[in-house]
């Protein structure tokens, strides 16, 4: 019974590590996100809480958390409080499979552990997708149970918009698993090392560079952000699936965003661009003889993948307008759609034709 | 554990599956639908079957659910009382199965369990430490016949879905552009 308390107060330390990091991360990223825009458009962005207004995210939270809760007459009360839970969990049990650095495992007292990930799992790709695929209920429910037009119509297109975009999610990512030739995130970091020539985008012998860009787009289209924000558009929907929600259970939904964010930027980085694998073979911290410090480095490789992501997320905001919704139905199954199976094919026949030639 | 797991989710998937035919608003029937693929999966998960468990959380409740959701709150319907009160032929039905399943667990017991065994023993030759690679060549080498043929059943479903959708097939394009909004 010992072992098993040591193991489970070992998974809750990392899980409530893991939390902090992203929790304080969406704080980082809700004023990033201003302050980006801001100076995108030529503004300075949040200037008055705090020192060139870095402390803005904090007053944010305290004035949500004061808000008046109000529940619309006429709205389902226990969906109603569901549904921003269920917009938030899902996102939060993703992070459980993401490799934050490298795979080593330490032994405590005949345990062994992993201390950079909290559950290496042998599906953790297709358990991300799964939990992805929950959060749409959220935003459906939400919007339903909201008993307004502008709510529900808000849900039912986002509805729509995630069942699209998720199927292309999918099967972008397929061509980086032939390639890998497993599900687990660990063994498909572990597989880029040695340079960013091993990265799969850029690997031989099938770049995976259209799988990316389809990955990118389907992502920002899964987490509704600007260029694909149909299901809040301002100037039609008030504010979309959330118009009725105020206080607390809004911030939830904003919180979830952000982390859904976060968490497809984890992921694109631990496909695509190597995970914590630094972009030369090696560390620096091993040619100074300082081996057992190396993990900060790659955890810094992992971080400044991530941000990039995250950057590329503001700059699509700052740049481009909303696209018309025949548009985005058309453009998922019209363009994306092949272009995700063509990889595929592509792939597959590129690795059988490089297994043939060893 | 196990014993207490299975338990568990056996009761919620029975729980869940009667509840979805007894509520009497669609979305909250939808939800419990939603809990019963949640801890079919986790049966799933105890069998070690984590690549099903993954599949029957993307393909039903990730994907076919939220389309019924999407059915049921676009017609709008708050209440429907078309299908309620029809517990006599219900009874009609399910009595004789009831009694089906108590002969057939009650009798036959000897027979389920030797079944059972022979069942564990299979698979546990089969599956080995990484069950998507085992499901993958099952899939293609044994099953590669009925695979293909299931692939062709929803590909007719689907040319079906659109015959039935897209009525301008074969009709003057006129009608389409006037019309841009059917097109979609």
């Amino acid at each position: 019974m010992t072992e098993f308390g040591l193991r489970l107060a070992i998974s809750l330390t990392q899980i409530a590590a893991v939390m902090v990091i992203v929790v304080v991360t969406v704080l980082i990223l809700t004023l990033a996100e201003r302050k980006v825009l801001g100076w995108m458009q030529d503004r300075m962005g949040p200037m008055e809480v705090g020192p060139y207004g870095i402390l803005q995210p904090f007053a944010d939270a305290i004035k949500l958390f004061f808000k008046e809760d109000i529940v619309p007459a006429g709205a389902s009360k226990f969906l109603f409080t569901m549904a921003p839970i269920l917009c938030l969990i899902p996102t939060f049990i993703g992070f459980a499979v993401i490799p934050w650095g490298p795979n080593w495992t330490f032994e405590i007292d005949g345990i062994s552990v992993k201390p950079f990930i909290i559950s290496d799992i042998n599906i953790g790709i297709l358990y991300i997708l799964a939990f992805a695929s929950l959060a749409a209920y959220g935003i459906i429910l939400g919007g339903w149970a909201s008993n307004s037009k502008y709510s529900l119509l808000g849900g039912l297109r986002s509805a729509a918009q995630i069942i699209s975009y998720e199927l292309n999610v999918g099967l972008s990512i397929v061509g980086v698993l032939i390639l890998a030739g497993s599900l687990s995130l660990v063994k498909i970091t572990d597989a880029q090392g040695g340079g960013f020539w091993n990265w799969y985008l850029f690997a031989l012998p099938a770049p995976q560079i259209f799988a990316f860009v389809v990955y990118v787009i389907s992502v920002v289209a899964e987490t509704n952000r600007v260029p694909f924000d149909l299901p809040e558009a301002e100037s039609e929907l008030v504010a979309g699936f959330f118009t009725e929600y105020s206080g607390l259970r809004f911030a939830y939904f904003f919180l979830a965003e952000y982390a859904n964010m976060m968490l497809v930027s984890c992921v694109a980085a631990a496909l695509f661009l190597g995970g914590w694998q630094a972009p030369y073979p090696g560390t620096i911290m091993e040619l100074l003889g300082l081996a057992s410090w190396s993990w900060i480095e790659s955890t810094m490789w992992f971080a400044v993948k991530t941000y990039s992501f995250l950057f590329l997320f503001f700059w699509l905001r700052a740049t481009l307008p909303r696209l018309r919704y025949d548009q985005l139905m058309r453009f998922g199954w019209k363009v994306m759609l092949p272009i995700a199976l063509g990889n595929i094919v592509v792939t597959s026949i590129a690795v059988f034709f490089y297994q043939q030639m060893k | 554990m196990l014993q207490l797991l299975f338990g568990y989710f056996a009761g919620m998937i029975a729980a869940t599956s009667i509840l979805v035919v007894a509520l009497r608003n669609p979305v909250y029937s939808a939800l419990s639908l939603l809990v019963m693929f949640f801890h079919v999966a986790g049966l799933f998960v105890i069998l070690h079957a984590e690549f099903l468990a993954a599949v029957q959380v993307i393909v039903y409740a990730g994907a076919i659910l939220v389309l019924y959701l999407f059915v049921v709150m676009l017609l709008n319907i708050k209440q429907d009382d078309r299908y309620h009160s029809q517990w006599r032929v219900a009874a009609f039905v399910c009595v004789p199965l009831l009694i089906e399943a108590i002969v057939l667990l009650s009798g036959g017991s000897r027979a389920i369990t030797t079944g059972s065994r022979l069942l564990q023993t299979d698979s546990h030759g089969t599956i080995a430490a990484d069950n998507t690679l085992a499901i993958g060549q099952t899939l293609f080498s044994t099953y590669l016949f009925p695979f293909e043929v299931a692939s062709l059943v929803l590909l007719v479903a689907m040319i079906g879905a659109i015959v039935l959708a897209k009525r301008d097939i074969g009709e003057s394009d006129t009608q389409s552009m006037t019309q841009p909004a059917v097109d979609e």
